[in-house]
């Protein structure tokens, strides 16, 4: 029984502590998971509160960034990391690139799918262009802004996994360690770990955004996700349009 | 580049080259296909009892949040398929797509007009051939928008499983790096990036065959 074999595996004290431990390997899934979404929303928050406000670039960046949505993960991992010549820099810039069209996607369709009527409203009160987006578009923004960084870390968290096949020690090492000496306790222990973290992280992040999204503003659940990805496919222009 | 045209010189690489495409073809899109299937049946049990379309997407929810490298590695433990058996990588994406269509596909149904399902029944459809005829051809554009999406990951998604023994463009990156080699790296991007183009064109075609009054208006 496999399952048996991984909660063996998960539960083996060896695993709990010294360099290679699991504790040690959350840590660095983490460290790499925070640089990376934090990277990429200095790039992607800016670009897609400015697109989503002046409407200057919407069709390019939303071409764009579907284009970035095809990239192998494994491919931009493996070539970044040669590129770079080894390394954790060259995984780190592929998980960059990685969660940029989410979050992206999120800034640029929460702030462009502002009633314009609220817009309008806002003008029509004398408020300028900054006061406009900090204190109407961005709040009402917040809430595809919030699922976009979501769906950003799912990417990155899972990339990170597949990444320790270039040799960084994340939380993907005991899996695939385990699949080459056909330990599949550890294989199996490794991807229900890779799971549970991934899980969790989205449940905080999901705690995260019901504190700051502002009440009145709330999604339902399932909305979010899909709202960001069908808005995005739903915003392309249709001719010569593609997500890749 | 030169190494890129070195790598393409070779004909017996060309071959293997077409083959890894058609095989990451059949990977990405039997699940695309399987689970538009699986998506529709499931939608319309979410759009006719409300407890399972919370259900639903609730499981959804949490299947789209696994990591796929940990979704394949779990699903030959809980079905007892072979660890490095293409199928796990087939059935995982088949959830993944199933999971992301079938909440759309619910609420396509839900928003058909009870006016249009009434005239239906008037002019004497019965439940199945009105399901057919009429409810699910006003779910295609939503359908599809979801299709499109779905199509986009699972093509960037098959290569993942190179890690666990699949084949397809995949095996490029895991070759390459072995050999710390570029050009077959730089070659399963470019090609996977080119197949994700080609597909997705293919379903706006097919979705303005299946609805083409979606089309009236644009020019």
């Amino acid at each position: 029984m496999i399952f048996a074999d991984a909660f063996a595996w998960l539960v083996d004290p060896v695993n709990w502590s010294g360099g290679r431990s699991i504790p040690v390997r959350v840590g660095v899934h983490l460290l790499y998971c925070l640089g990376a979404v934090l990277g990429a929303a200095a790039i992607a928050v800016p670009l897609g509160l400015f697109i989503g406000h002046t409407g200057r670039g919407g069709v390019l960046l939303v071409g764009g960034s579907n284009a970035l949505r095809a990239l192998p993960t494994l491919g931009l991992v493996t070539f970044l990391y040669l590129l770079m010549g080894g390394g954790p820099a060259g995984v780190l810039i592929a998980l960059v690139v990685l969660a940029v069209p989410p979050i992206l996607a999120g800034a640029y369709a929460g702030v462009q799918g502002v009633d314009r009527g609220v817009v309008d409203a806002a003008r029509g009160m004398g408020m300028t262009g900054a006061q406009r987006l900090w204190q109407v578009e961005v709040p009402n923004a917040l809430p595809l802004l919030v699922g976009g960084l979501r769906n950003a870390t799912l990417q990155v968290v899972a990339t990170a996994s597949v990444a320790a096949y270039v040799g960084v020690e994340t939380l993907g090492r005991p899996l695939l360690d385990g699949l080459r000496v056909l330990d599949y306790g550890q294989f199996v222990g490794g991807a229900v770990l890779i799971a549970l973290l991934a899980v969790l992280l989205d449940a905080l992040l999901a705690g995260v955004g019901r504190l700051v999204v502002p009440r009145g503003l709330r999604l339902s659940a399932g909305s979010r996700r899909r709202g960001v990805e069908l808005a995005a496919a739903a915003a392309q222009p249709d001719a010569g349009g593609s997500t890749a | 580049m030169g190494e890129v045209v070195d790598y393409l010189s070779d004909a017996g690489t060309r071959a293997a080259l077409l083959d890894m495409l058609l095989e990451h073809v059949y990977l990405s899109l039997l699940p695309l296909v399987v689970s538009v299937v699986l998506a529709v049946l499931l939608g319309l049990l979410a759009h006719r009892l409300p407890w399972a379309k919370a259900a639903l997407a609730g499981t959804a929810n949490v299947l789209y949040t696994i990591p796929s490298l940990a979704l394949f590695a779990i699903i030959p433990a809980v079905i007892g398929t072979q660890v490095l058996d293409s199928a796990n990588v087939v059935i995982a994406l088949t959830l993944y797509t199933t999971a992301l269509l079938v909440r759309p596909v619910a609420d396509a149904l839900d928003a058909v007009p009870a006016h249009v399902t009434a005239a239906a029944t008037a002019m004497g459809f019965r439940p199945v051939r009105r399901f057919l005829a009429v409810e699910l051809p006003l779910a295609v554009p939503v359908l599809a928008a979801g299709v499109r999406v779905g199509s986009v990951s699972n093509i960037s998604l098959v290569s993942v499983g190179a890690l666990i023994g699949t084949g397809g463009l995949g095996v490029l990156f895991t070759d390459g790096f072995r050999q710390r080699y570029l050009a077959p790296i730089v070659i399963g991007i470019v090609l996977t990036l080119l197949l994700a183009l080609v597909v997705d064109l293919l379903l706006v075609w097919l979705r303005d065959r299946l609805a083409p009054w979606t089309l009236v208006g644009k020019p």
